[in-house]
C-alpha cells in the first residue's frame, strides 16, 4: 500500500518537475523581448502605419482649436451631397460595448451630443444595440438594423478588425451613409471612419518618454489589457521596437486590467531586482501598479497611465515621473457631429483624424482643475465641457 | 522518553507528507525552495509576509469551497460573488469612512443570502449544485454590468481598504504583519474547530453516502446550506480582503471560483464529496499561488499559464483518484463517519422523514453556523 502511494506521489512529483524545469529552460518560450536583439519581430507591428502615425503627431491639425473634436489632420474631404435631405433622421448605432471606463465617458458624452441634436432638430432618435464585446452579436445587430431598423444613418464602433468588415459592407451596400469610429474595418466603404491618430502614435509617445527618462539596460515592466485588439496591439508594437532600439530590458504581462494581478506581477518583478519603469497599454490599474511600488517601500518607477482622472490624481498626489498619454475620448461626439454635416451636404473627410496629445506634467494642474469632482474613471480629454448638463451628468455617470 | 517522542513526531510527520493527504505539503516546500533558490530574498521573513498577505484571499476562498466541496457539492458562484462585493464596497463606501462598518455588515448578509439561497435551491428543489451556483454566477455578474455598466467606479475609503492592505509595522523579525494573514489564521483555525465538531463529521458522512448520513440522522438540507453559507461568507471576506489589496476593478475576482477549486483538489479533498482535510485545501492555494510566483520567477509567458493550471488539475485528480481505489480495497475509510457511532435506535431507518430529523446531539452544533 504505502508503496503504492510513494510511487503516485513520484509520479506526479516528476511530472511536475519535468514540467517546470521545461517552463524555465526552453529557449523557445523566452518572451522575444527579452533577447534584445533589434529588430522586433511582432506581427502587428506596421513600418507604413508606424510611419504614417510618426509624421501625424506633429502635424498641426486643421479646424478650430477650441472645438478639438472638429479637427482633422491631413484630410482627404469627399463630396457628400448625394446624402443632403432636410428633417430629423434617425441614427442606427452599433455599439461594440460600454465595458470600460473609456467607453463608458465616450457613451456619456455622445447622449449628451445627441440631445443637442435632437434640440436642433437634425435627429429624430437614436437606436442603439450594445453587442457587449461580441463579434456575433454585433453583426446580428448591423445585421437587424439594415432588415428592420428603418435607420437613415449607420453608425458602427467595430468590436474586432476583421470579423465586422463583413456586416459593415453590407450596411453599405443599402445605400445609406455609414460611420464608422473608434476601431477600424478592412474597407473603404464607409463615407468617413473617425479615429485619433492611433496605436502607433501612442506607443511612441509612450516609449520615448520612457526612453528619455531612462537608461539602457533598465527594466520596464508593461502591462497589457487582452491580446488581438489592433488599436492595443499596436500600442506595444510601437513601444516594443522603441524600447528594444533604446537597450531597455522591457517584459510584457497580460492582465485584463486585474488590479489584483498588476499588484502580484510588479512584487514579483521588484523581488527579481529593481523596476525603473511603468509602460502601460490603457490607465485602468496605473493606481495599482503605483500602489504596489508603494506597498513594497521602494521608490516610485517612471510610469505612462492615460488621461483617466484616477490616474491623473494619484499622479499629482505622488509626484511620479509622469505621462498621461490620449486616445482622444471625445470622437464620440465626432460621430454625431459628421452624421449632422452628412444630412447637411457638408463634406467630411474620408478618413477624419482627431489630433491625440499626450499631458504632460506642466499640463496636469490645469486639467485636474477642470476635471474637478468628476469619477475616478473619467477621461479628462472627454471634450464635452460646451454641452448641456456639464458638469452633473458626467460627475453623476449614470449609464444612458 | 522525550527523544523518544520526538523521533516519533518526527517520523510521523515525515510520514503525514507522504501520504495523500501531505502530499500537497511536499509540494509546497518543493516550490518555496525552488523559488528560493532562484530568489533567495523570497525567504526574508517580511518577504514572505507578503506572500501571505496576497495568498489569504485565494486561501479563504479555498477554505469555503472545501466545506461545499467535501459535502458533495460545487460552488461556481464564488468569483463572482467576490467582483460583486467589491463593487459593493466601492460604490456604497466611496470616500465615506463612516460607512465601512455598515456597509460591512451589508456585504456580509448580503454573502449569507447568496449561499442561502444556493444551498436551498440545491436541497430542496433538487437542483445540482453545479447549475445553481453557475447560474448564479450569470445573475451576479448579471447584476454587476447593470449596476456599473461594466467598468469600474472608484476605490472605497482608504480606512476601508487597510483591512486588505495594511497591518502592523515595525515587528520583531517579521517586520509587517498584514491583517490579512491574521484573518486567514483566525479562519483556518475557525474551519479546523467546525471541522472537528460533529457538524464537520456530518458534512463528510453527507458528502460519502447521503443515504447513510440520513439513517445516522443527519439533517442533510441543513448541513450543505451551512456549507454553502461559508462558502459565499468566504468569498464575502476574500472581496473585502481583495478591494483593500488592490481595488475596486470589474475583473477582480474572476475565475476564483475555479482557482478555489482547484486548491482544493489539490489539497486532496476528492471531487464528489466524502474526504478531505481543510488545512491542506488551504495548503493547495499556498501551492498554486507559489507557483505561479516561481513562473513569474522563471519568466515564463502568460500565456501558457492556463495550460499549466490545467495541467496540475489533471495531474492531481489522478493521483486522488488512485490513492482513493487503493484504500476502498483496504477497507473502510478512516474519515468514514460511522466508525464507533451507532445509529439512533428510536428511528426508523427507512423513514424518508429522517432527513429532517436528527438525534438531539448534533442540533446544537449545527445551529453554531
Amino acid at each position: 500500500m504505502r508503496r503504492r502511494a510513494n510511487v503516485a506521489i513520484a509520479m506526479v512529483g516528476a511530472a511536475a518537475l519535468i514540467a517546470l524545469a521545461g517552463c524555465s529552460t526552453d529557449p523557445t518560450v523566452t518572451p522575444p523581448e527579452d533577447t534584445g536583439t533589434p529588430p522586433v519581430i511582432n506581427e502587428w507591428f506596421d513600418q507604413a502605419q508606424y510611419d504614417k502615425q510618426f509624421a501625424e503627431r506633429g502635424v498641426t491639425p486643421q479646424g478650430p482649436s477650441s472645438q478639438p473634436y472638429l479637427q482633422y489632420i491631413n484630410a482627404e474631404m469627399v463630396d457628400t451631397s448625394e446624402f443632403a435631405s432636410a428633417g430629423a433622421k434617425k441614427v442606427c448605432f452599433a455599439n461594440a460595448s460600454i465595458s470600460n471606463p473609456w467607453r463608458q465617458t465616450g457613451w456619456i458624452t455622445m447622449n449628451q451630443q445627441l440631445k443637442e441634436l435632437q434640440a436642433s432638430g437634425a435627429i429624430s432618435e437614436m437606436e442603439t444595440r450594445d453587442a457587449q464585446d461580441n463579434d456575433d452579436t454585433q453583426i446580428a445587430d448591423i445585421d437587424y438594423f439594415i432588415e428592420e431598423g428603418n435607420c437613415d444613418v449607420f453608425l458602427i464602433s467595430p468590436n474586432s478588425t476583421a470579423a465586422m468588415t463583413p456586416a459593415v459592407e453590407r450596411a453599405c451596400a443599402t445605400g445609406k451613409p455609414v460611420i464608422v469610429f473608434d476601431r477600424g474595418v478592412q474597407t473603404d466603404c464607409p463615407v468617413t471612419f473617425i479615429h485619433p491618430i492611433g496605436g502607433f502614435a501612442w506607443g511612441i509617445d509612450t516609449a520615448e518618454f520612457l526612453i528619455d527618462h531612462l537608461q539602457a539596460g533598465d527594466k520596464v515592466v508593461a502591462f497589457r489589457i487582452l491580446p488581438g485588439v489592433d488599436v492595443l496591439e499596436q500600442r506595444w508594437a510601437a513601444a516594443e521596437k522603441l524600447f528594444s532600439e533604446a537597450g531597455i530590458d522591457a517584459v510584457d504581462y497580460f492582465t485584463g486590467a486585474d488590479p489584483v494581478k498588476i499588484k502580484q506581477i510588479i512584487s514579483d518583478e521588484l523581488a527579481k531586482g529593481d523596476v525603473k519603469g511603468i509602460w502601460m497599454d490603457a490607465g485602468d490599474g496605473a493606481v495599482a501598479a503605483l500602489e504596489a511600488f508603494e506597498d513594497a517601500g521602494v521608490d516610485y518607477p517612471v510610469i505612462t497611465g492615460e488621461d483617466e482622472l484616477s490616474f491623473l490624481r494619484k499622479w499629482k498626489e505622488t509626484g511620479v515621473t509622469g505621462l498621461a498619454p490620449v486616445y482622444s475620448n471625445f470622437q464620440w461626439r465626432t460621430t454625431l457631429l459628421a452624421v449632422q454635416k452628412i444630412f447637411a451636404g457638408e463634406e467630411v473627410p474620408k478618413e477624419w483624424v482627431l489630433p491625440q496629445d499626450p499631458i504632460f506634467v506642466d499640463e496636469l494642474d490645469s486639467y485636474l482643475a477642470k476635471n474637478e469632482g468628476m469619477p475616478g474613471g473619467h477621461y479628462a480629454k472627454f471634450g464635452g465641457e460646451d454641452l448641456v448638463g456639464y458638469p452633473q451628468v458626467w460627475q453623476a455617470r449614470v449609464m444612458p | 522518553m522525550n527523544e523518544r517522542s520526538i523521533g516519533q513526531s518526527l517520523s510521523r510527520a515525515g510520514l503525514t507528507l507522504v501520504r495523500p493527504r501531505g502530499a500537497v505539503f511536499l509540494l509546497l516546500l518543493v516550490l518555496l525552495v525552488w523559488i528560493t533558490v532562484l530568489n533567495p530574498s523570497f525567504a526574508e521573513p517580511g518577504q514572505l509576509m507578503r506572500f501571505i498577505q496576497r495568498v489569504a484571499p485565494v486561501a479563504i476562498v479555498a477554505i469555503g469551497q472545501y466545506f461545499v466541496i467535501v459535502s458533495g457539492e460545487f460552488d461556481l458562484s464564488m468569483g463572482s460573488l467576490v467582483t460583486a462585493q467589491v463593487v459593493i464596497a466601492g460604490n456604497l463606501i466611496g470616500q465615506d469612512d463612516s460607512r465601512s462598518i455598515p456597509v460591512l455588515g451589508f456585504m456580509l448578509l448580503f454573502g449569507a443570502l447568496i449561499g442561502l439561497i444556493n444551498g436551498l435551491v440545491t436541497t430542496l428543489l433538487r437542483v445540482p449544485s453545479f447549475i445553481v451556483t453557475l447560474g448564479m454566477m450569470l445573475a451576479l455578474l448579471g447584476g454587476i454590468l447593470f449596476w456599473t455598466g461594466g467598468a469600474a467606479t472608484g476605490n472605497p475609503a482608504d480606512g476601508f481598504r487597510q483591512i486588505g492592505r495594511g497591518g502592523i509595522r515595525d515587528v520583531p523579525i517579521i517586520d509587517f504583519l498584514p491583517w490579512s494573514a491574521l484573518l486567514l489564521a483566525v479562519i483556518l483555525a475557525a474551519a479546523i474547530w467546525f471541522s472537528r465538531r460533529p457538524f464537520g463529521k456530518s458534512l463528510i458522512a453527507v458528502g460519502d453516502n447521503v443515504t447513510m448520513a440520513r439513517y445516522a440522522g443527519v439533517r442533510v438540507w441543513w448541513v450543505k446550506t451551512s456549507a454553502f453559507i461559508l462558502s459565499s461568507l468566504s468569498a464575502t471576506v476574500a472581496g473585502v480582503l481583495l478591494v483593500g489589496y488592490a481595488g475596486v476593478h470589474p475583473s477582480v475576482g474572476r475565475g476564483y471560483e475555479f482557482i478555489a477549486i482547484t486548491a482544493v483538489v489539490l489539497g486532496g479533498v476528492v471531487l464528489g464529496g466524502g474526504r478531505g482535510w481543510v488545512v491542506a485545501a488551504a495548503a493547495g492555494a499556498f501551492a498554486l499561488e507559489a507557483l505561479f510566483t516561481l513562473l513569474n520567477f522563471a519568466g515564463v509567458p502568460s500565456t501558457m499559464r492556463d495550460a499549466i493550471q490545467g495541467g496540475i488539475i489533471i495531474l492531481a485528480v489522478a493521483y486522488s483518484a488512485t490513492t482513493f481505489r487503493a484504500r476502498r480495497r483496504r477497507g473502510p475509510l478512516e474519515t468514514s463517519p460511522a466508525m464507533g457511532k451507532r445509529p439512533d435506535p428510536t428511528l426508523d431507518p427507512v423513514s424518508p422523514a429522517l432527513q429532517d430529523r436528527e438525534p438531539a446531539g448534533q442540533r446544537t452544533d449545527n445551529g453554531g453556523i
